[in-house]
């Protein structure tokens, strides 16, 4: 950011004061520019969807991830650049009818809306506004990473206060206004992973606990089952299992009412 | 009061470099909503050469996803597919053109996918195997609803399924029976070959 604005003013010649001081007020109005990434240090942790059988046995690289889901506002302002992604122009195959049906008109945000997160949106079309931002969504395993930290701990899921907080939230979901972005950090400085919004990930298609074909005889297909089998009689586990459920029984295509999105970017610098 | 406007267009340039357009984006302005085509996937054949997903618009089509070095399902995804065909007569057949995506965007180069051909004596002049990169290998699982996930080892677990393809690329028909063929899906091909004996 500082970058463009010193070419800006560089190029602009004597309206460069004028300009230094609009930017600085203007930039943090402009959503698109102003999503604010946060270092996520990789680590081993036990998931709830384990590829091995060795308790820490998920590695996940350093990365950098969105303090918050994306807003109304900044999707608006994605749509604005992209009007492929207008709810009245989107190809059916990436956005089913009800995608962005909570806005007036395609090209605007109701009275209240620009702070709340966005959802009725596809996977396509998150994923779409994420290479926007050269970046993409989070993997399953990144977003149950990061969301596994409260205020102080990166990984406070054993402990039931953490697990009833957020089953008292899926209780709270259905009806009613969304909450506008803005919950407390967790010890990352990553805001509104729970109680706020359900979050799309890159490899929702890979989420299926009961997989198909599962009469073909594949030793690894057991395996899967067993491992997937386990964890779902995990209580600990159960609050985090339930988003896989939702996510699992999704299409590309589907949008529902309180299913929002962020993005990650690799951060091969901080990879060990 | 200053005028905005010499530097706000640069601005705004700036701002459009800064965000270049996604990998998904509409191609033919008259190709149905609803068609597979409407993603942009470029794609490379057992022989190299590059393909783009939309130009294979114009022709009914089996598209299905496999890796070259799967032990059991994939074989058996390959022989459904032939077994499917056996039942059209030969002009039908000539019309049917198949396509196989592997899921294995690291290993399964046009190399591997050209000796699994020869290997399985797969007729190139009709039937494709690509490779694709892995982000848009999720996004061709995703249009297509296959379900996937790479496990230890390198295998992957995944849906196996035969999907029928209109010539304007739209999903007509599917089947996940493997291993002998699937009569209301056969008959659906028929039906978007427009052979009279269809049901």
């Amino acid at each position: 950011m500082d970058r463009k604005g010193s070419s800006v003013k560089g190029s602009a010649g004597r309206h460069g004061k004028w300009l230094a001081a609009t930017l600085f007020v203007a930039l943090p109005s402009m959503p698109a520019l102003a999503a604010d990434y946060i270092d996520v240090p990789g680590g081993a942790y036990a998931s709830v969807l384990p590829t091995a059988e060795t308790p820490l046995d998920v590695n996940v690289p350093a990365l950098a991830m969105r303090s918050e889901p994306v807003s109304n506002a900044e999707f608006l302002a994605f749509v604005s650049t992209h009007p492929q992604w207008r709810r009245d122009q989107v190809p059916r195959v990436f956005a089913e009818s009800r995608y962005l049906d909570h806005w007036p008109t395609a090209d605007s945000i109701g009275p209240g809306q620009a702070r709340q997160p966005v959802v009725k949106v596809s996977w396509f079309a998150a994923e779409a506004y994420c290479e926007s931002e050269q970046a993409r969504l989070p993997t399953w395993h990144e977003w149950e990473y990061v969301a596994a930290a409260d205020a102080t701990r990166r990984d406070a899921r054993s402990d039931p206060a953490w697990r009833n907080r957020i089953l008292g939230w899926y209780e709270r979901t259905s009806g009613g206004d969304l909450a506008e972005i803005g919950g407390d950090a967790n010890a990352y400085g990553v805001r509104d992973l729970h109680g706020l919004v359900w979050e799309w990930v890159d490899d929702f298609n890979a989420l299926f606990v009961s997989a198909d074909n599962r009469n073909q005889g594949d030793p690894d297909l057991l395996k899967f089952c067993g491992a997937g089998a386990l964890s779902m009689q995990d209580r600990d586990n159960y609050a985090v299992l339930m988003r896989i459920a939702m996510l699992s029984s999704l299409k590309g295509a589907d949008v529902t009412g309180n299913l929002g999105f962020r993005c990650v970017r690799p951060n091969e610098e901080k990879s060990p | 009061m200053i005028r905005p406007a010499p530097w706000l267009g640069l601005f705004v340039l700036l701002v459009l470099l800064a965000n270049p357009g996604p990998a998904l984006s509409a191609p033919a302005s008259d190709l149905p909503g609803d068609s597979v085509y409407q993603l942009h996937l470029p794609l490379r054949d057992q022989d190299g050469k590059a393909i783009d997903f939309a130009s294979l618009r114009g022709q009914p089509r089996l598209i299905t996803m496999f890796y070259a070095s799967c032990p059991y399902m994939c074989p058996l995804i390959i022989d459904t597919a032939r077994m499917t065909e056996r039942e059209l007569g030969e002009a039908q057949r000539a019309k049917l053109a198949v396509l196989m995506v592997s899921f294995d965007a690291e290993r399964d180069d046009p190399a591997a996918l050209r000796a699994l051909a020869d290997k399985r004596k797969v007729d190139t002049s009709r039937w494709t195997l690509a490779h694709a990169d892995a982000a848009d290998v999720r996004k061709l699982a995703a249009v297509l609803g296959i379900q996937y996930r790479q496990i230890d080892g390198g295998d992957f677990n995944h849906t196996s399924v035969l999907i029928l393809l209109d010539a304007e690329g739209r999903i007509v028909a599917r089947s996940e029976i493997m291993g002998k063929t699937d009569p209301a899906f056969v008959d659906a091909v028929r039906r978007v070959l427009g052979d009279s004996k269809a049901h």
